[in-house]
């Protein structure tokens, strides 16, 4: 039940000698933009950043849940077993399973909000950020989108006079697709796509190099020709940022389409981890080949 | 089909509004003084010179009512702040981090809404003697369990919405998510429960000074005219009969305010789902 | 197959909205049939109109909040204008509906198998044994297994998929002529979802049931139903079978519809990559919106319908 090493590790200064493990030509080539020039933040033009950039890394990972309040009977339940892999720079690492198998665990341990588990996480991204399944109770009901994006530039380290932080927002706006209009708007009125653009904007607000984002089904309540578009986007943001994204999603067409590697989970356990290519043409396990087959 | 009109807001609003009105006009002038005896005007009947008539000391029932109204508004205000503030923080605290203290708390809050908080006042107000302060913050303090009651419900709902995730995920301190990221959201709950709190604040007092622990002579006070109108019903019964109308019209006013309010956000809620 | 006779006719159908400060049409005019045992599936994406026109379908839309004009015909009745009791003997009996969220259809303080045979107590009256024996094989018939130990559990006790079968059971029990399903499976995981489509041609062949189907996912409505209908902003904009839809899709909706599917024969990267290099050779226009819909169509004409869509409030 301990943790056997840091949560975060602030290996961002982007100097290949603190990357420790060896990663396979596989993550090069992955990562064109990571010798891409990065304004404003963090590391200016000058940094050079490993191409061989890891984000995460997740080794043994067992975790445990523990039910029942204040007046009943504990149980302690394993919910990951045994779970290893690592994102790159520049890398979406999908992850697919059905309810319950233990995606939304993974993903709370990765940020940090889980304490009963062993193994190790090593986090390399400062900040990692979430967008979530739901558009309709991700944004502030009661602020402008401005607001919301000023609070993210407020504490992200970086200092800003009022009109550098109200600039910074306007050039978020602008990165995710939005007309700068929207920033004097409160959310009301904000369709499902709109709204996911905002939480991106927001994810971006506070990016440093590497930068872990994870995507809980953030497309799934979307209409179709939306989904289209927020896929796009990520990956747009993806080339030009050198994101990490691990993305937790039940269609398996949309990880075909938008991800290098994907990790099938059940029951809290990786049962098979392959590049995408790899997976759809030659699934090793049954349970990869039911996902595969119902989801033509 | 037309948008149904919101009568009680409508309605609501007209009457706490002229009544507001009245009151805060009360503050600066009344027509006669309230204090002041006039031997002559003794039981006058209403009249254009005395709208309300005359009490049994030749003082203008209008002008006390006015005052008085003043006067428990005040205290109400008061009262309501106070529980207001309190309810606020416990709130807030409570229902943001839960845990043990929320329990504890909440156990407190429970034990003092236990008890009919009317005598549980008369108790402490008789023992702490009365008059106006006394009961303004002893009512203040019973006020605060429901107050904190509403903000900890409110505040727990929203605490596990993805956008204070969101903001906990931007490193942005708890403090700043309570009260600047959810309490505005609970703004509508808020304002309901505090119109609610003013007319129980104003029947408070008014039954506090009625039984003659509040607001004492010779300051006027609704509560303590309607007691003194009771024994002055033979000779003078338009004294009970304007200070009881009243009271009536304080509380409908802002009864009806609050009726009106929370169908409008019953509307809201329906529309947006 | 039977055909030609129409189980459910739907003619020119309004509905108009009063909200104060949103009023609007949800539906401007629409007309289908349901042939008799058929799977008809109804698609479009939110604010399309899909959903308001099922509930007008089973006659569940508030009459003061909406205004309905048109028909809606089963069984030679006109469900819009029939009074409201005449409406309530055949709703659960001629017409049942499978919502989407299994969770929250059912009432969490009663056991199954009586609200599994729920119709029958209101529509007809069998006596308790007839009426727990049809339940007993309603549930059978939906797959579900075990029925005798189902029956005395509550909805809390049971997973997803189980609980959108109880559904199917509740709505075959009375055998009705038109089974109404909105995103039945929504909500559930893949291959849970696989199923209960299979249960559902199932009970389409076996007896007959006619379906009327509505989803936002073309993938689903592909596999299942016998001919589809797409709308778009409270219009039918096409109809046809899944081979023409997807074949030979005749409206630009219906293209960018399908265009957006998310299918294993185009990556996102190659999509922008052809993208850019369309735009590249083109004059640029400055324009450097991103998250373009994905269509290899030709540059120029899409790129700006589309960044004016990201730009104002239909994004």
């Amino acid at each position: 039940m301990n943790h056997t090493s840091d949560n975060y590790a602030n290996i961002n200064t982007g100097n290949s000698t603190d990357h420790s493990a060896a990663h396979s030509a596989e993550a090069a080539a992955e990562s064109p933009a990571a010798t891409r020039a990065f304004p404003f933040f963090g590391h200016g033009d000058d940094t050079p950043v490993s191409p061989e950039g890891l984000t995460l890394k997740v080794e043994h990972l067992n975790a445990y849940y523990t039910s029942g309040g204040p007046f009943s009977k504990k149980r302690r339940q394993q919910v990951l077993h045994d779970v290893s892999f690592e994102i790159h720079e520049g890398e979406i690492l999908g992850l697919v399973g059905e309810s319950g198998t233990g995606k939304t665990t993974l993903a709370r341990a990765i940020l940090g909000l889980l304490q009963d588990y062993d193994g190790t996480i090593i986090n390399y991204s400062k900040r990692p950020q979430m967008i979530f399944q739901d558009p309709y109770s991700s944004l502030n009901p009661a602020h402008t989108i401005g607001w919301s994006l000023e609070e993210a530039l407020r504490y992200s380290g970086q200092e800003y006079t009022k009109e550098s932080r109200r600039e910074r927002a306007f050039w978020l706006l602008d990165k995710v697709g939005l007309l700068r209009d929207h920033y004097d708007r409160k959310p009301d009125f904000l369709s499902g796509g709109q709204r996911q653009r905002v939480c991106i904007a927001q994810a971006l607000a506070q990016i440093q190099r590497p930068q872990l984002i994870i995507a809980d089904e953030a497309v799934s309540a979307l209409d179709v020709t939306i989904q289209a578009q927020i896929l796009h986007l990520l990956y747009e943001l993806k080339e030009e940022f050198g994101l990490s994204f691990l993305f937790i999603s039940h269609d398996l067409n949309v990880v075909y389409q938008l991800c290098d590697r994907v990790l099938v989970m059940k029951k809290g356990e990786i049962v098979e981890q392959n590049t995408v290519d790899e997976l759809f043409a030659n699934p090793k396990e049954e349970y990869t080949k039911q996902l595969l087959k119902a989801a033509e | 089909m037309k948008k149904k009109t919101n009568f009680y807001l409508l309605l609501g609003s007209i009457i706490s509004g002229i009544m507001t009105l009245l009151i805060l006009v009360g503050f600066v002038w009344t027509p006669y003084s309230t204090t002041k005896m006039n031997a002559s005007a003794k039981y006058a009947r209403p009249s254009l010179a005395h709208l309300f008539g005359c009490d049994n000391l030749g003082r203008d029932i209008f002008s006390r009512i006015l005052e008085g109204a003043g006067t428990s508004f005040l205290i109400a205000v008061t009262v309501v702040a106070i529980g207001l503030a309190g309810g606020i923080i416990i709130g807030s605290l409570t229902g943001y981090f839960g845990g043990i203290a929320d329990e504890i708390m909440m156990r407190i809050c429970d034990a003092i809404t236990a008890f009919p908080s009317f005598l549980l006042a008369l108790v402490i107000v008789a023992v702490a003697g009365g008059g106006k302060f006394t009961i303004t913050w002893v009512l203040g303090i019973l006020f605060i369990p429901g107050f904190s009651r509403i903000v900890r419900s409110s505040v727990a709902k929203l605490r596990d919405m993805n956008y204070v995730k969101n903001a906990k995920l931007k490193g942005i301190p708890d403090w700043r998510i309570m009260f600047l990221h959810i309490l505005p959201n609970t703004f509508h709950v808020i304002l309901e429960t505090v119109i609610i709190a003013f007319n129980n604040a104003i029947l408070a007092e008014a039954s506090m000074s009625y039984l003659g622990i509040g607001v004492q002579p010779p300051e006027a006070s609704l509560g303590r005219m309607l007691s003194e109108s009771q024994k002055l019903l033979q000779n003078a019964p338009f004294y009970m009969l304007f200070t009881g109308l009243t009271i009536v019209l304080l509380i409908l006013g802002y009864s009806l305010l609050g009726e009106g309010l929370q169908h409008r956000s019953n509307e809201r809620g329906t529309r947006n789902a | 197959m039977k055909g030609g006779l129409a189980m459910l006719e739907v003619k020119d159908l309004h509905i108009h909205f009063h909200d104060a400060d949103a009023a609007h049409d949800a539906v401007k005019g629409i007309s289908f049939t349901v042939p008799d045992g058929e799977i008809v599936g109804l698609v479009g994406e939110s604010g399309s109109g899909k959903s308001i026109t099922a509930m007008a379908v089973c006659g569940l839309l508030p009459r003061h909040r909406a205004s309905l004009s048109g028909e809606v015909m089963l069984n030679g009745k006109n469900l819009l204008t029939i009074p409201r009791s005449e409406l309530r003997a055949m709703q659960g009996s001629d017409i049942t509906v499978v919502f989407q969220e299994p969770m929250v259809s059912l009432d969490p303080c009663m056991k199954i198998g009586p609200q599994v045979e729920e119709a029958l107590l209101l529509h007809t009256d069998l006596g308790d044994e007839e009426r727990k024996a049809r339940a007993l094989k309603a549930m059978a018939d939906a797959d579900l297994p075990d029925p005798e130990r189902l029956y005395n559990k509550y909805p809390h006790e049971l997973s997803g998929g189980m609980l959108q079968r109880c559904m199917i059971a509740a709505a075959i029990i009375s055998d009705p002529q038109l089974l109404l399903c909105d995103e039945p499976t929504t909500a559930l995981d893949v291959t849970i979802q696989a199923e209960i489509l299979k249960l559902l041609q199932r009970i389409n062949k076996e007896k007959g049931t006619s379906i009327l189907f509505i989803s936002h996912n073309l993938n689903v409505v592909k596999k299942l139903c016998t001919s589809i209908l797409v709308m778009h902003k409270g219009l039918l904009v096409e109809r046809g079978t899944p081979e023409e839809i997807f074949n030979h899709p005749r409206e630009e909706y219906t293209k960018r519809l399908i265009a957006a599917i998310p299918s294993r024969t185009r990556k996102i990267r190659d999509m922008v990559d052809a993208e850019r290099a369309a735009a590249d050779k083109t004059a640029p226009d400055g324009n450097a919106l991103v998250g373009n819909a994905p269509d290899g169509n030709a540059p120029g004409g899409n790129a700006q319908g589309i960044s004016a869509e990201t730009g104002n409030l239909q994004g």
